[in-house]
């Protein structure tokens, strides 16, 4: 095999970077193995888009934990409408607004609205989701603060949950949904924060937490971060780049001392 | 506002204006229908390709789809018009346009002479009547010089952004994809490095590297960091080695100002990087990134259809002679371009309005995993674009970007394009890969890198990695 492969003698350059480098070459083209290696990771993000949400699975969990979970869809009724439709994944069906409406006034004006959402990985949310809210919820007990009816939506964008927390009159949204998945990161999930949300939110008065997977942001780091952030919305009574402004130091990756091995 | 009409067979089809004429008679795609903006059905669009074929192309300089008044890129465009250059085709009809441009009157020569006087209107009017191969037939009698370090767009010449992206902007890991795509042949468009973040200090550690890199190994190309344009300003007025200025252009005032930009700015930036001088064989100091959708994600678009949009934000590009100028195609999401038959067809018509407005046109053939298209998609779209002639793709390693999470050309597409259609990279990079022993004599094969590493880097890579 030697003489039809060439291998790329500075493999041990892959430490330094996730990237596909040093995959060697048959003639010019990627070898069978990188090929198919790639062929799989993208089946893999592709799964991920389109794996039905087991959305049953995720509320009976939340019913174990003694949560009354609301079962909720948006007005993207299939995958295919909800990929080419984002505005429809930002509004709920009717029946879910009828069943909004139906709540009684005992669950509403709480403090915190958590609404769960597949986005567009339902995996990133059935392998995620739960690991997350068990790090979150005695925090935000321990805080003192009250939450409303936890909602579960299907065919969701981040937007739809506005709609939830207005319906809940709670003052905090907190999204937890499926980001767009990368070869690398199919199960990837995002938080979103959003201080009194109304139908004119846009993403400027929203605080995002991404890359929240194994591999990625681990849950205790997530829930730290997420908890500075509520702490201080509920202080300033805003979300979003105003908030961020003040809360970002320099991202701890900007203070590496690593220069490149060609340089030294 | 006039009323456009055709009648077929005793069916009238009316359309309330001219952008709404355009809108219908674009090939479908799922950005213009969630604008609301496509036509109905089969029959009214191609109905109103007929009622836009005969209309003649003089109507775009009377009636402007974004008004004068209120929109920076109209006047722009209508400003700048020429209508010496346009004397030329001023008879025509978009129909008789079309026939035109594939005729073979429509030479080298004839389409750089009137490209001054076209618009980005016509182009797009004349592209929503043409076949995928009549958008690659024009297009190849296109052709557009450009120059930094090295010369880009020659005849056979096909060229590379090699893209060395990395999550955390580590110095390490960028380094690391820039040797794998150099030892595979690519950067001679330009090393440029999306920035996972905006922040100043971050930005020009980025600058300081790829600047250290290009001087140390006496590499013929320039190098972008991908930042906003106004941190790329203010890195030069400190000082930073920058060679080229990027930024995302789109085309309308209201997108633009969504991306926080105007015309005055980009002319800052022109003026800024021009004022360092660092160019060798050109002085075409700016990058620009445009794509489909991007004023209808904004909410920008003023019921102007996705690909007229998109034709707009070249004639923003042109006034700002860049050195490249690339479509992301199908970075967008299935929301704007569906699937692969929607990003193939975007790509090429991008191409073409791009080349024949006088733009050195590259493609980012890309997707990301939402939209429904795969490896297969990409090869066709990058066959059929190296075939059009165009200017450059990416290069990252093995198609992946490992930051921006989307997939798109790799090292090796790049060579499987210069094998197939003997295409060899820009002169001055040639002449380097075959002195650094990368390339062997013919300029395509790659020299065999089995047992020992090209001279150039043997000495760094052995003492680091014990080789």
């Amino acid at each position: 095999m030697s003489d039809i492969l060439t291998v790329n003698p500075w493999g041990s350059l892959a430490r330094f970077t996730q990237a596909r480098i040093a995959l060697g070459r048959a003639g010019t083209s990627q070898p069978t193995k990188p090929h198919l290696d790639f062929q799989f990771a993208h089946a893999r993000a592709r799964n991920a888009v389109h794996h039905v949400f087991d959305h049953a699975g995720i509320e009976a969990q939340l019913s174990e934990r003694g949560f009354k979970p609301l079962s909720l869809n948006s007005a993207a009724e299939t995958r295919e409408i909800y990929l080419q439709r984002p505005d429809l994944g930002r509004q709920l069906s009717k029946a879910s607004l009828a069943t909004l409406s139906a709540i009684p006034d005992e669950d509403l004006q709480r403090d915190v609205a958590l609404v769960i959402v597949d986005g567009l990985s339902s995996l990133a949310i059935e392998k995620n989701a739960l690991p997350l809210f068990d790090h979150l919820l005695p925090q935000l007990m321990q805080r003192g603060l009250s939450l409303a009816p936890v909602s579960v939506v299907r065919q969701g964008r981040v937007a739809v949950g506005d709609q939830i927390c207005m319906a809940l009159q709670a003052k905090l949204l907190i999204v937890l949904i499926g980001e767009r998945p990368g070869l690398s990161s199919p199960d990837s999930l995002g938080i979103y924060l959003t201080w009194n949300p109304d139908a004119t939110s846009t993403n400027a008065e929203r605080n995002c937490l991404s890359n929240i997977r194994n591999g990625g942001l681990d849950f205790p780091t997530a829930v730290h971060k997420l908890l500075y952030l509520i702490e201080q919305s509920f202080r300033r009574q805003l979300s979003g780049v105003d908030l961020k402004d003040e809360t970002q130091a320099i991202p701890e990756k900007l203070s590496h001392e690593n220069r490149s091995f060609l340089l030294e | 506002m006039s009323i456009y009409s055709h009648t077929i067979d005793g069916k009238v089809y009316r359309f309330r204006d001219l952008k709404d004429l355009l809108a219908k008679a674009s090939p479908a795609r799922s950005g213009d229908y969630l604008a609301g903006l496509a036509a109905v059905d089969y029959e009214e669009r191609v109905a109103a390709q007929m009622a836009l074929a005969e209309l003649p192309l003089k109507t775009f300089l009377s009636e402007a789809l974004i008004p004068y008044e209120s929109d920076e890129v109209t006047r722009l465009i209508i400003d700048q018009h020429d209508r010496q250059a346009f004397a030329a085709i001023s008879h025509l009809t978009v129909g008789d346009f079309r026939n035109w441009l594939l005729s073979d009157q429509a030479d080298e020569k004839s389409l750089a002479s009137i490209s001054t006087g076209l618009t980005p209107e016509m182009l797009a009017a004349v592209s929503k009547i043409m076949r995928v191969q009549d958008l690659i037939l024009v297009s190849k009698k296109c052709r557009v010089v450009t120059g930094f370090r090295s010369t880009l767009g020659l005849p056979g010449r096909f060229s590379t952004r090699l893209q060395p992206n990395h999550p955390a902007d580590d110095p390490a890991g960028v380094s690391a994809s820039i040797v794998d795509g150099l030892l595979y042949g690519c950067g001679d468009a330009v090393i440029g490095v999306n920035p996972a973040t905006d922040n100043l200090h971050a930005v020009m550690t980025l600058i300081d590297l790829l600047d250290a890199i290009i001087h140390k190994y006496s590499i013929p190309t320039q190098s972008c960091v991908l930042t906003h344009i106004t941190t790329s300003i203010e890195a030069i007025n400190r000082g930073a080695p920058l060679d080229l200025v990027f930024q995302s252009v789109a085309g309308t005032e209201l997108a633009n100002r969504s991306f926080g930009i105007n015309l005055g700015i980009l002319q800052e930036g022109l003026d800024a990087a021009r004022s360092l001088q660092r160019g060798s064989v050109g002085t075409n100091v700016m990058y620009f990134e445009t794509g489909q959708g991007s004023a209808l994600s904004a909410n920008a678009h003023h019921g102007v259809d996705q690909q007229t949009c998109e034709a707009r934000a070249y004639a923003v590009a042109r006034h700002f002679s860049p050195l490249l100028v690339n479509s992301v195609v199908g970075f967008i999401g299935p929301e704007y371009l569906y699937d692969g038959k929607q990003i193939i067809r975007a790509g090429l018509e991008d191409h073409f309005c791009g080349k024949l407005l006088g733009l050195p046109m590259g493609c980012d053939v890309c997707y990301t995993n939402h939209a429904e298209a795969d490896q297969n998609d990409m090869d066709v779209l990058l066959t059929l674009l190296a075939v059009a002639g165009v200017n450059f793709v990416m290069g990252v390693p093995g198609a992946d970007d490992v930051m921006l999470n989307y997939q798109t050309t790799s090292f090796h597409d790049a060579l499987y394009v210069r094998k197939t259609l003997g295409l060899r990279p820009a002169p001055e990079f040639e002449a380097w890969l075959e002195q650094a022993g990368i390339f062997s004599g013919d300029a395509r094969i790659l020299a065999d890198c089995q047992d020992s590493l090209p001279g150039l880097f043997a000495y760094d890579l052995k003492r680091i990695a014990g080789f």
